[in-house]
């Protein structure tokens, strides 16, 4: 019988994949015990440790000391879950980002507590084509608990939101669940650079599509939805706790890369007056988070792929996951949870994919970085 | 033959002085295979070996092709080739590479009696910015030589070798070509179809403007390669797995572009191999 070869590629990762399969929920002692054996396995070969076996310890977030908390408010705690930029092509073009919302979509469906819902973050399509669309549709199709979708600017420049509103409803809305006021915006608004150029909508599309793309104009959610967004809040007291969904940050993080929102100071302000107020935003594809005023900010993970972090602007609250691993697909992306705090408050789950997750407890961004500290990376971007 | 001179035109500035501005861009042209410099052919079949200036050589007696010089031989030879393109260049400034315990010098020392404005100066800046700023009487330049200030004044400047000669208008040129390589590999960065991708996707997609692929800490080892690699094998490496290409020839105009891109984004960054 023929010798099986493996590649070093393959002899890599199974490597790899054995320390990680242990690496989940360990406690100190263990988690100290199976660092040293990684180290000694790398060692043993004579090769300096790579990235991906840099085991850094982590916050178990079931155990956070916040989630569970009775604040004043009164809401009952429950769990939201996110899966978030997916930039599906058609189905026989890549298969490599099906799995990626697949294994999402797994792991979602095997938390125990289910979330009470799933956000859908936006960029489900990468090229926005009806195609794309409906395959992620059907994927979504396959989550246990409801899905509220978003919508991203992959999703929306093809046909300027036509498939997208079809299949999903209108782009922006708001809802009540168990005493929390939620809102969903469109807040990837594009001053129009497309006519005068006589460009394509698929040209309007993949310019939107490249981020470094300088051509095409900053994120906005606009005069039009800023209005309908005062008036949706005027109806809300004050002391309900509240959590808008943008696909764009909301504030301003770094303009070349549309890392932006043009209006946000204008959003924002809007926000200001509610005692508990949290955003959760797409587009970003990294570990991110901010605190402006009143408001705690959440980036959330892309399942595709990772961006790196920007040269400037990025907020001095964020701590850095660490740099992605080139020869693994899934390292750093995946999904993640919210937890719903009695206090309206959400302490925030990042489940990286082959790492363990990361937790950022509300009281960090609170306590403006002094307590709650998420662990620290090891391989920062420079 | 005509290969050969463009060839020689970008190796020795002399030419491209004494030819004005004859050469057109498209000549230039950095996407064209690079040029190889013929070494004279010999009677005997002995080897001769050719300076960086693409003219100067030397047939190396009794040594045939194959054949290896010792160590002194060697640098016997390498002081002959020195002599014979100093020869060719009286005048000229060539520092030597600095042996221990000696102070570096210039080889020459005055210039007889330069003339600080020939007339037709071919490296006089005709107008506006100069590539490098030649000291003026008006303008001394402060300049900084391995940390120490050095003041120029007025210093007349040195005359009549090749490959310092070169106006602002060979300067401007060659700027445009170079960046006319770097929007190509740009292109090719941006481009799932020229990256030869199966998947519909390309570079910027996970590194835009080229973010995070740090050039400038190259060669290094790369452990799931198992070998030091250099900036193209990680590019190489980068087309076959996360965009689903083939690999490019080293001389792929593609790779070499992508490359030239890479390395544009960085600029100024220090260089520093082995950083991971
Ligand atoms: C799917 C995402 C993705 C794509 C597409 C991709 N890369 Fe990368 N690449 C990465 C990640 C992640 C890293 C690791 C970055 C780090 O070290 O912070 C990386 C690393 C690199 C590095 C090495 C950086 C270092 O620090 O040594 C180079 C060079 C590079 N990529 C070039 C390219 C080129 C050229 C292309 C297109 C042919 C490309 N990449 C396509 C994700 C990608």
């Amino acid at each position: 019988m023929a010798v099986r070869h493996k590649s070093v590629e393959t002899k890599y990762m199974e490597q790899r994949d054995a320390v990680l399969r242990g690496l989940r929920w360990l406690d100190r002692r263990s988690f100290l015990k199976a660092a040293a054996a990684a180290a000694g396995a790398v060692m043993a070969r004579g090769l300096m440790p790579p990235h991906s076996f840099q085991l850094i310890e982590i916050a178990n977030a079931a155990t956070s000391k916040d989630f569970g908390t009775v604040g004043h408010q009164g809401s009952a705690p429950f769990r939201i879950a996110y899966i978030s930029d997916s930039h599906l092509y058609e189905r026989t073009l890549n298969q490599r980002f099906i799995r990626a919302i697949v294994r999402a979509v797994e792991d979602v469906n095997a938390l125990d507590p289910q979330p009470d819902f799933v956000l859908y973050g936006g960029d489900l399509a990468q090229l926005g084509t009806r195609q794309q669309l409906d395959l992620g549709r059907q994927i979504l199709a396959e989550l246990k608990p409801p899905v509220k979708m978003m919508v991203g600017e992959h999703d929306w420049f093809l046909d300027l939101g036509d498939a997208w509103q079809e299949m999903f409803g209108p782009p922006n809305y708001s809802f009540d669940w168990k005493g929390v006021h939620f809102v969903v915006l469109m807040s990837v608004h594009e001053k129009d650079f497309w006519t005068a150029r006589h460009m394509t909508p698929m040209e309007r599309m993949r310019t939107v599509a490249g981020l470094d793309n300088p051509i095409q104009s900053r994120f906005e959610v606009g005069e039009e939805e800023r209005k309908w967004l005062a008036a949706d809040l005027a109806k809300v007291p004050h002391t309900t706790p509240l959590v808008v969904f943008s696909h764009s940050p909301l504030y301003k993080y770094y303009r070349d890369w549309n890392f932006w929102t043009e209006d946000a100071e204008q959003v924002q302000a809007l926000l200001q007056p509610f005692s508990q107020v949290t955003v959760i935003h797409g587009h970003t594809h990294q570990m991110l988070f901010n605190r402006i005023g009143n408001i705690n900010f959440y980036g959330m993970l892309s399942t595709a792929w990772p961006w790196p972090y920007a040269p400037q602007g990025l907020p001095p609250l964020t701590i850095q996951m660490n740099r992605a691993d080139p020869f693994d697909q899934l390292d750093g992306c995946g999904d993640g949870q919210f937890m719903m705090r009695a206090d309206g408050l959400v302490d925030t789950i990042y489940a990286l994919w082959d790492r363990n997750p990361v937790s950022v407890p509300a009281g960090y961004l609170l306590s403006g970085g002094k307590s709650d500290r998420p662990p620290a990376p090891q391989f920062a971007s420079y | 033959m005509h290969r050969y001179q463009v060839a020689l035109l970008l190796a020795a500035g002399g030419l491209v002085s004494s030819a004005g501005m004859a050469i057109a861009p498209r000549v230039l042209n950095a996407q064209q295979p690079v040029a190889h410099h013929p070494v004279p052919a010999t009677k005997n079949g002995n080897v001769v070996v050719m300076l960086c200036d693409g003219k100067t050589s030397l047939e190396i007696k009794g040594l045939k092709p194959g054949h290896t010089m010792t160590h002194d031989q060697a640098t016997a030879v390498a002081r002959q080739l020195m002599q014979k393109w100093q020869r060719a260049h009286p005048g000229e400034l060539w520092q030597m590479a600095q042996e221990e315990g000696t102070q570096m010098r210039p080889t020459t020392t005055e210039q007889g009696n330069p003339s600080p404005n020939l007339p037709s100066a071919p490296n006089q800046p005709p107008s506006g910015e100069a590539p490098n700023p030649v000291p003026h009487p008006a303008n001394p330049v402060q300049e900084q030589v391995q940390g120490v200030p050095v003041h120029r004044q007025a210093q007349p400047q040195q005359q009549g070798d090749t490959y310092a000669s070169f106006n602002q208008r060979d300067f401007r040129v060659w700027q445009a070509e170079t960046q006319k390589f770097v929007e190509y590999g740009k292109r090719v960065f941006h481009s799932d179809k020229l990256l030869g991708g199966t998947i519909g996707v390309s570079c910027d997609m996970c590194h835009p403007d080229a973010a995070n692929t740090h050039p400038e800490t190259y060669p290094k080892y790369q452990v799931q390669l198992q070998r030091v690699a250099l900036l193209r094998d990680m590019i190489e490496w980068c087309i076959e797995n996360p965009v689903k290409g083939a690999t490019m020839s080293p001389n792929d105009p593609r790779l070499r572009a992508l490359e030239a891109y890479i390395l544009a984004q960085r600029k100024g960054v220090p260089l520093n191999y082995g950083k991971h």
